[in-house]
């Protein structure tokens, strides 16, 4: 009976032991990892985090370069009679609209003609597919630009016409979004060759052999199985769309007549030519939360995808 | 039966061919415009190829900084990418295999600032550039770079695969953190250390949009910016702008091709597994 209670107290004193020792490991644990994060973080908090914050703050301020006085939500009030702001929007979802399917649909083809082929054709068409987005917008645009020109560019030439494409209010834009088209298609059909490499080939080849098409072979087999790749498509390009600026700067400074303006060309207009930082961060946040939430959509679909 | 598939198959390859070759002529129209002197360039009908090649807009490109732009590219490129790896694998390595207190929270903090986009944070950014005196300095397009989440996410996603057996025995052969980072884990991420590497040398060497809030001063211009203000100065000057225009997307072409594997790794290791 002694002897139990020894044990039991011995069992006691260990259970304390171990739990401080626990605690111990655990501090020293959360000390490491801090220690290993903390030079990302100083950048990260430095850099993205605080200017969220003074984005947001600032919003509702009337911050120009001479005055910095709170106007609570004036400043998001005012985008919304803002009719060049309104005109803004307006081309940007045009944008969005045209290319997300455009640019879905083009790349899952051509990542269906593709896929099957040998290592090396498949490379070709992977890279060249991907050379606008590596080379960056600005070479690209330069050199669009010209084949636009209106006296010596190849386009008119070629095709009899006498158009100055670019400033002209119905043409600019489809301009615009064919240039995007070429800098947008290269993640999706490198995403798209991958994730029909990864389809079941038995699932398919036996559905072939039962006598499906092979149009019902994708539509009832491979189009479910590529769901979540189709769907990172769709929002990394609707991101990118509703993002255009670089092309909008370089071509056409949203002219002519704002026929061209976008959502981040505005902003920056408003920003770094009219000095108005907190109207311009009013459209930030605004741009950041309609994003933020197509980006929500994915990272939940993909989540439900993985359980 | 089985013809009118073979009939689909070479029509589409005949389509797909045409169309690559329609990506392509654009930097064919680069390249071959680099040679051509101004009169030759905006000739109707083109000169389809240079039919006397001149080095003269390269030459006239020169007169400008654009040596000086080109190594500005290539060192905000070189610094932003050694910055990110290290800082990125650093903190990818603890988010994946350590469980410290406040894990969950950091971690969707890192992945809610990168569903927003980068670009909105621009103005207040330039603001506190000014306030640090960074602006118009190359710090000022590094820095954001590397406190960026997207590596560090790229990063927990691949050290989620390291077997936590190995770096137990490390820990019980008296192998402290830092030795079993630098001696176990990086070798065994070297994949990931080069999908991000290639990735982020890319996206800053192309980040038009930071550069051009953050550099204003002609000497600290890099190759995309100094591109940019010469169309915007000489107009028409093709030549001269496409020769531009091959020193910035030359050098970034031949390392994509170099490290295409790599690259294409990148793009579907943060994708899909995500």
């Amino acid at each position: 009976m002694a002897k139990n209670q020894y044990l039991a107290q011995a069992t006691a004193e260990e259970i304390a032991v171990q739990k401080a020792h626990s605690h111990e490991i655990q501090k020293q644990q959360d000390r490491v990892s801090y220690l290993f994060l903390l030079p990302m973080f100083v950048f990260f908090i430095g850099f993205v985090l605080v200017p969220m914050g003074m984005g947001i703050v600032t919003s509702l301020f009337n911050y120009t370069m001479s005055d910095f006085s709170f106007v609570g939500l004036k400043n998001y009030v005012e985008m919304f009679k803002d009719p060049v702001f309104l005109r803004s929007v307006r081309n940007t979802l045009v944008i969005v609209v045209t290319s997300v399917p455009l640019v879905t649909f083009f790349s899952l083809w051509v990542a269906s003609v593709v896929f099957k082929q040998n290592y090396k054709s498949t490379s070709f068409y992977r890279g060249v597919f991907y050379l606008p987005v590596v080379t960056g917008t600005v070479p690209v645009v330069v050199v669009w630009k010209w084949i636009f020109d209106k006296y010596s560019g190849i386009l008119n030439y070629l095709l009899g016409t006498n158009k100055s494409w670019l400033g002209d209010t119905h043409t600019a834009i489809w301009c615009i979004l064919a240039i995007l088209f070429t800098t947008s298609v290269g993640q999706p059909i490198v995403l798209y060759i991958s994730a029909l490499g990864n389809v079941d080939q038995s699932i398919t080849e036996a559905a072939e052999v039962d006598g499906a098409s092979p149009l019902r072979t994708f539509w009832q087999i491979k189009w479910p199985s590529i769901m979540p790749t189709t769907l990172y498509v769709v929002v990394i390009t609707t991101i990118n769309s509703f993002q255009c600026f670089a092309l909008i700067q370089l071509l056409t400074s949203g002219g002519p007549v704002y026929s061209t303006s976008t959502v981040m060309y505005y902003l920056y207009q408003n920003a770094f030519t009219l000095y108005r930082y907190g109207y311009a961060n009013a459209m930030g946040v605004f741009l950041a939360i309609v994003i933020g939430l197509f980006s929500a959509l994915q990272f939940k679909t993909m989540k439900t995808d993985a359980s | 039966m089985k013809k009118e598939p073979e009939v689909y198959k070479v029509i589409s390859n005949v389509i797909l061919f045409a169309i690559a070759l329609l990506f392509i002529f654009p930097f064919y129209w680069i390249i071959s415009g680099s040679f051509k002197l101004q009169k030759v360039a905006i000739q109707l009908p083109p000169e389809w190829f240079p039919k006397s090649p001149t080095w003269a807009n390269y030459t006239e490109l020169f007169l400008n900084p654009a040596a000086r732009w080109f190594f500005n590219s290539v060192w905000i490129s070189l610094a932003s990418m050694v910055l990110v790896l290290l800082t990125a694998s650093m903190a990818g390595y603890v988010l994946a295999k350590k469980r410290f207190t406040g894990r969950k929270i950091i971690f969707s903090i890192l992945i809610m600032a990168m569903a927003l986009p980068k670009q909105t944070v621009l103005v207040p950014l330039v603001r506190l550039m000014n306030t640090l005196k960074l602006y118009d300095s190359l710090s000022a397009v590094i820095f954001p770079a590397v406190g960026w989440p997207f590596g560090v996410f790229l990063m927990k996603q691949f050290c989620e695969t390291l077997p936590t057996e190995i770096l137990e025995a490390a820990r019980i052969d008296g192998a402290n953190e830092g030795k079993t980072f630098v001696q176990i884990v990086c070798p065994i991420i070297k994949p990931a250390f080069g999908a991000l590497a290639i990735f982020t040398f890319i996206s800053t060497w192309n980040d038009y949009f930071l550069q051009l809030v953050m550099l204003s001063s002609r000497e600290n211009f890099t190759i995309s910016l100094g591109i940019a203000t010469l169309q915007a100065e000489m107009a028409t000057n093709y030549g001269v702008l496409m020769a531009g225009a091959t020193l910035g997307a030359l050098p970034i072409v031949l390392i994509f091709l170099c490290f295409q594997k790599y690259f294409t790794n990148g793009i579907t290791m943060g994708a899909v597994k995500g």
